[in-house]
């Protein structure tokens, strides 16, 4: 699998990353880069072979459902650059 | 998913357009907010209306090295509520990230299921109707899949000119996301379907229902095909709040889609939206890479495990569901499958009746709560909740009745008298002179009065036995209403000298 220039700036444009075509360019190498190795790991066999997510075996950690945080709008909003009444503004957006 | 077709086109279900019959196909993703006190993935509250960004933690917020914790409590829910669907318990499901960008999204991702559910297949048994005939036709719709996801924020767009306010309070609430098979076949069938489902989730606990406060959604995809044929283009009608705007929905659309393929047209897949005010579904134009959701499995979190024992735990605890409870009202109350229909399709009226059946006549019962408690909720627009009458004080009329102490008809006056005023009914009936007059020698004297009165209508009634009905009429009037109707009809026949 590879990637062209135009994969590269869709995608770029999806995770909203502003990419340079010059930049794009030299990404465009670079993952292909890495998608060559990806290619290369592909080639062990793995069938019937648990995907492993972590290294010691654990039980992913459970919270009770007791309310244990909140209320602290003014800490929410504090490092946006415009709210109001602890609202975020932001840019219109409308469908 | 491979679209399997599973049911047999039925000509009552077709819809008709210029070149001949069309069948509609629809399948829905509904979102049902999971009762919880604290969010999915963080220890902020759920609470409905509290001041923006009161209920949001820096989870929420998704501020740089917070980490996602799962409530256990919305893990049993989905559970549950998979359980009530009679659906697949996978022991091992996986959270990924559906990634996108909106104001309202702050993690820039939403943890959601993608291809490892929490819930598989499953089977919803929906009652559609009553038709003209007061039937119900039960038909059963495939689940295809529930899973747990967290909801985005709100945006209002209409607070500034040029601004969009964004509240996170609702951002990290849990929801489970119930997707069906494309077993349905209408308007009606959907709105049963959505009606079904939220009387499931009432009956476990699991979710409010609550659609005005938007705890319940649904996307409807619609497509058209001509009856069993190849399945057609789907469009996908968005977030849509109300049970009724679904029908109205699903009819425009399909009609829309209908009349371009009888044009020569052909449909595009792609999301719209549905405007109550103008009846129509339009466009909602969206770019097609808003679609590209690049999933991948959360690095954040570990794969949900648990055996079968701990959904063991949690199916024994389940209360009795709506079907079960249903079956169990025709068989041992000997309710008909209409009553017993109403009185389960909500949890609270089926608590109502409950109350007032037990120890009682159940179909006694089931005619009062359903005509008269029910019919008069409906005509002043209450719900049963406040309803002015409790289920003891209707379960009191309904002894009064049985043991004679009132007569039907006059049970009726002592509703009204409990609804509009309140009160012990049997209290009611001492104080206001309301007790049945089972006192033969005031009957007779009763009748005898009417008869002496109307010696016409006697030289009637004998030629025409019929006729007897006048007098009963006229002795329960003269009564007050108040005379064993029983009693009167026995003793005009016998006054009259008729059989």
């Amino acid at each position: 699998m590879s990637v062209d220039l135009q994969t590269v700036k869709r995608v770029a444009r999806l995770a909203r990353i502003a990419v340079s075509e010059e930049d794009a360019e030299r990404m465009t190498g670079e993952l292909n880069a890495i998608l060559g190795f990806v290619e290369q790991l592909n080639e062990v066999d793995v069938s019937g072979v648990e995907p492993m997510t972590s290294v010691t075996p654990m039980e992913m950690k459970k919270r009770q459902d007791v309310v244990t945080d909140g209320s602290k709008a003014a800490d929410i909003v504090a490092n946006a650059p415009a709210t109001e009444e602890n609202f975020f503004l932001v840019p219109k957006v409308v469908e | 998913m491979t679209l399997i077709d599973t049911r047999t086109p039925d000509a009552k279900r077709l819809i008709p357009g210029a070149t001949g019959d069309w069948e509609i196909i629809i399948g829905l993703e509904v979102h049902a907010q999971v009762i919880s006190e604290a969010k999915l993935f963080s220890g902020a509250s759920t609470a409905f209306g509290a001041a923006p960004n009161a209920n949001v933690s820096l989870v929420d917020a998704a501020m740089p090295g917070m980490l996602p914790v799962i409530n256990e409590e919305c893990v049993k829910q989905a559970i549950r509520t998979g359980l009530g669907l009679k659906a697949q318990i996978n022991h091992k499901s996986v959270f990924d990230r559906k990634n996108y960008f909106y104001p309202d999204l702050p993690q820039g991702y939403q943890i959601s299921q993608f291809k490892q559910p929490i819930v598989g297949e499953g089977t919803v048994i929906v009652s559609v109707g009553p038709d003209r005939q007061g039937e119900f036709e039960d038909i059963e719709v495939g689940i295809e899949r529930l899973h747990l996801e967290q909801d985005a924020g709100k945006s209002m767009h209409d607070q500034h000119p040029t601004m969009s306010y964004v509240d996170l309070n609702r951002s990290g609430v849990a929801l489970m996301e119930i997707v069906s098979k494309p077993d349905l076949r209408s308007g009606d069938e959907a709105k049963a379907y959505v009606t079904k489902l939220r009387t499931i989730m009432r009956y476990l606990g699991t979710c409010d229902g609550n659609m005005d406060e938007g705890s319940l959604r649904a996307d409807v995809n619609v497509s058209v095909r001509r009856p069993g044929g190849e399945f057609g283009t789907r469009c996908e009608i968005k977030n849509m709040n109300s049970i009724r705007f679904i029908g109205q929905a699903i009819d425009f659309e399909a009609r829309r889609q209908i009349a371009i393929i009888e044009d020569g047209g052909k449909i595009d897949q792609e999301t719209r939206l549905y405007d109550a005010v103008k009846g129509e579904t339009r466009s909602m134009r969206s770019k097609e890479e808003a679609h590209d959701y690049r999933y991948f499995p959360d690095p954040d979190l570990l794969p949900l495990e648990f055996d079968q024992a701990y959904v063991d735990a949690l199916a024994k605890e389940l209360p009795e569901l709506p079907d079960d409870k249903k079956a169990r009202l025709i068989s041992s109350l000997g309710l008909s499958t209409y009553d017993a229909s109403i009185l389960v399709s909500e949890k609270s009226v089926a608590d109502y009746f409950e109350k007032v059946a037990a120890g009682r006549d159940g179909k006694l019962a089931a005619n009062w709560v359903i005509n008269d408690l029910l019919g008069q909720l409906n005509k002043v627009g209450k719900d049963i909740e406040n309803a002015p009458v409790s289920p003891d004080q209707l379960g009191a009329v309904i002894d009064l009745i049985k043991d004679g102490t009132i007569s039907g008809k006059i049970a009726k006056d002592l509703f009204e008298i409990v609804w509009n005023e309140g009160g012990d009914p049997r209290a009611l009936v001492e104080s206001r002179g309301m007790k049945q007059v089972t006192d033969t020698g005031a009957i007779e004297k009763a009748v005898d009065d009417v008869i002496a009165a109307n010696p016409d209508k006697v030289e009637q009634a004998r030629a025409k036995p019929t006729m007897a009905g006048w007098f009963v009429g006229q002795v329960m009037k003269a009564t007050g209403g108040k005379a064993n109707p029983q009693a009167v009809n026995d003793l005009v026949k016998a006054k009259l000298g008729i059989e």
